[in-house]
């Protein structure tokens, strides 16, 4: 076992950070994008497809960079570290995902192809309000009528679902879910996009007889597929949450130091610094199981099962380091014009997307006893 | 970055987790599995079986009996012995004063009580905290005065763990109360138990156990030749000593195998016509508490990784308050899973009952409350990530 990065990845990382250190070293940068639709900046996206890092998972053959998970977790956290909108989880691991592991070869070129030339944004819509983080899709169905598919029904929240030129939607079929490509021009969708918490866009994405094209050449249940993808998704947004989390603790440090009261620095209250060691021991704690459950998906071990253990190590990093983050600035960490409460709230929103710790801790739950121990080295 | 063992340090997992299956007396690994109190005798046999097989000190100097070992190897040994029930190596002997004196000592000191301290034929115990002198160990008021060939030890030692065992201590003493700063001015002193002067006091504890002691001295000489490396630098010394404590502390295969334990007997009692392993809630809180071990032990992995150089890494106090936290989790967890059956603590003197793992369940729980009291409270390992980490 090894937890060391090589050159390459050093490389990687620093030239990812240098990137968006250019576009959003400066919090006031970010709140300015994010204040406009797409709530991202095209400008940062297209530089991100220049170095590569929009097709890093893909195939050469496909567009891509052939790199793996630990790359995208590279990526990933970079992103988290800033805060930077561009939709790198969403677009390049989880929809970029799934038509890597079911499209066909033409639908590969086409959509990973540009996804990685930056031309095309793909988002996955699959959330729907009347159920959560299911990986079956129930309330948007597809019928075929002589090959040709059609899709009714509605997905909200479709993280970037207004933005998107192409949408991967996942409908019910005969009882199991299976996977579809829509033009965003496609007759008979209707997007209405709206602004979340944490700065990014969501829509609700409704489809009415909407022509689809159906991702992949198999005619069977993909729920198990959607299931994988969903976990490798949570991987890396442990890897985004775990630079969000870095941040808003080494911002709470240097503010424990620089503010004073009683006439002397916050650091002076031992109240105050036991409390960010604690935050310290969850971030260091958080950061192993995600690096672990990334090495996992590279393995391509029991990768969903990997998946959880992190997303509950995650979520409760997240919520401890987030709302303490906020309680050590004291009210400036409510405020909009200050960078820290903006951590909380990505955090917050990473914690919600795909499933949260309890989510994650009751399907532990149910396996506790199918297991003698937990051996991550077996 | 990988994924799983390479197939050398999986064949040492093996190696090392048949040895400890199989070499050590079954006896001794039960009596660690029920949590019972081991006999001096035991002690010294299962340290004896692993020093003959050269594997009771491998982070020593290899020329003193150490092991040439990866700090992962090191994990995995300690980890697969922890997870046999086979007792580690008296840490008073194998990571306190052995490391001290192979580091400092004088080569005649080597000489003297390397071998017998591998070997546990000299039993040592530890007098560092006293009675005003806690957390804020450099406070220490037992003092060592020259008298010709002699240093005259007088003071209180207190939390003398397995000394009523022991055949020597390894001892700070105060040798220069005018120096500067308290640090300054405290020598590291090696003498017998025996010696004229020392009385011993046994501490009863919660759990009904001896297993921690009050030491006096009154005008107790010890040779000169008995003083470790400087006069006036022991506290260098017990930083160095501290230090190596702390590695190792979080004890994460014992606590998993409390776990296994945990869940075995949450199979055996029933609640409410069903297995008590049933409850969605306690299967919650055995799954979360298993996720948090996963996530020590892989923390433990990494900060191994990067220990190079003989320092711990600043991250070992996570391992050392994280590590002392699960372990009070788990016998948390055996005394709420025994239920009404761990009110008995002392049935097995008359007809009970009640199967053993419950009556030691809440003494052991009461006992655990040291964990992250002992090797530096836990405030101690907040305070050092505090200020060696965040800079606070």
């Amino acid at each position: 076992m090894d937890f060391s990065y090589d050159d390459e990845q050093n490389g990687l990382r620093e030239a990812v950070s240098a990137l968006l250190a250019r576009a959003y070293g400066d919090s006031e940068q970010r709140r300015a994008v994010v204040a406009t639709d797409p709530g991202f900046d095209e400008k940062t996206w297209s530089r991100l497809a220049e170095m590569g890092v929009l097709g890093l998972p893909f195939a050469e053959a496909d567009g891509g960079m052939g790199a793996g998970p630990v790359e995208v977790s590279i990526v990933a956290e970079e992103i988290g570290r800033v805060l930077a909108p561009e939709p790198f989880v969403e677009a390049v691991v989880l929809a970029g995902g799934l038509v890597a592991d079911l499209g066909t070869a033409a639908q590969r070129a086409e959509v990973l192809g540009a996804l990685a030339e930056g031309s095309l944004v793909p988002a996955f819509a699959h959330t729907e309000t009347g159920s959560r983080w299911d990986p079956a899709a129930r309330a948007v169905t597809a019928t075929s009528d002589g090959g040709s598919w059609r899709l009714s029904g509605v997905k909200e929240p479709v993280p970037n679902g207004a933005r998107a030129d192409v949408l991967v939607v996942s409908a019910a079929v005969d009882g199991g879910t299976r996977l579809f490509l829509v033009q965003g021009d496609a007759e008979g969708l209707t997007r209405s996009g709206h602004r979340n918490h944490d700065g990014t866009r969501s829509a609700k994405v409704a489809f009415a007889g909407t022509p689809a094209e159906p991702l992949g050449e198999g005619t069977g249940d993909q729920t198990a597929v959607v299931e994988k993808a969903l976990a490798r998704a949570r991987v890396a947004y442990g890897h985004e949450a775990l630079g969000a989390m870095e941040t808003a603790l080494t911002t709470t440090a240097e503010y424990l130091k620089a503010r004073k009261q009683f006439g002397v620095p916050l650091s002076k209250f031992q109240a105050l610094t036991f409390r960010a060691a604690d935050m310290y021991v969850s971030l260091e704690l958080a950061r192993s199981t995600v690096m672990w459950a990334t090495l996992v998906v590279d393995a391509d071990g029991d990768v969903v099962a990997a998946a959880d253990r992190a997303r509950l190590q995650a979520s409760r990093a997240s919520r401890h380091i987030g709302k303490e983050a906020i309680q050590l600035h004291g009210g400036i960490g409510v405020t909009a014009e200050y960078k820290v409460g903006h951590y909380t709230s990505r955090l917050t929103a990473i914690d919600h997307l795909l499933g949260d710790g309890d989510w994650a801790l009751a399907r532990l739950a149910g396996s506790v006893d199918a297991h003698e121990a937990v051996d991550p080295l077996d | 970055m990988r994924l799983h063992l390479s197939p050398e340090d999986q064949a040492f997992r093996d190696e090392m987790r048949t040895f400890f299956t199989t070499a050590v007396p079954q006896p001794i690994r039960d009596a660690v599995a029920a949590h019972r109190e081991l006999t001096k005798e035991q002690f010294v046999e299962a340290q004896q079986v692993l020093n003959a097989a050269g594997l009771a000190v491998p982070h020593w100097p290899v020329e003193w009996g150490g092991k040439d070992w990866t700090p992962l190897q090191r994990h995995i040994w300690r980890e697969e012995m922890q997870l046999a029930n086979v007792p580690e190596p008296l840490a008073f002997n194998a990571s306190m004063i052995g490391p001290v004196i192979a580091t400092f000592g004088s080569q005649e000191q080597k000489e003297r009580f390397l071998p017998a301290t591998a070997s546990l034929d000299i039993w040592w115990c530890q007098g560092f905290s006293e009675p005003d002198a806690g957390s804020d160990l450099a406070s220490l008021r037992t003092t060592a005065v020259r008298d010709g060939d002699d240093w005259v030890v007088n003071g209180q030692k207190t939390w003398t763990t397995l000394g009523q065992h022991a055949d020597w201590i390894f001892c700070l003493v105060r040798t220069d109360p005018t120096a500067d700063k308290k640090q300054r001015g405290i020598s590291l002193l090696l003498f017998p138990m025996d010696s004229p002067g020392i009385t011993l006091r046994p501490i009863e504890l919660l759990d009904g156990g001896f297993e921690v002691n009050e030491v006096f001295f009154e005008d107790v000489r010890v040779p000169a030749e008995n003083l470790v490396g400087e006069e006036n630098h022991g506290w260098d010394y017990a930083k160095f000593l501290l230090g190596n404590e702390r590695v190792g502390i979080a004890r994460i295969g014992s606590t998993k195998r409390m776990l296994i334990e945990a869940k075995q007997h949450a199979r055996e009692i029933t609640s409410g016509g069903a297995p008590l392993l049933d409850d969605p809630y306690l299967r919650a809180r055995i799954a979360e508490i298993e996720n948090d071990l996963l996530a020590l032990e892989l923390t433990a992995l990494r900060v191994v990784a990067n220990s190079a150089g003989g320092r711990p890494h600043p991250a070992s106090s996570v391992l050392k308050l994280r590590g002392s936290e699960l372990q009070q989790a788990a016998t948390e967890l055996l005394v709420d899973i025994a239920g009404p059956l761990s009110l008995p603590s002392f049935s097995d003197d008359g007809d009970s009952d009640v199967p053993e793992w419950a009556q030691v369940a809440a003494p052991n729980y009461l006992n655990y409350r040291k964990v992250s009291i002992y090797g530096g409270s836990n405030e101690v390992q907040r305070t050092i990530i505090a200020g060696s980490i965040l800079g606070l």
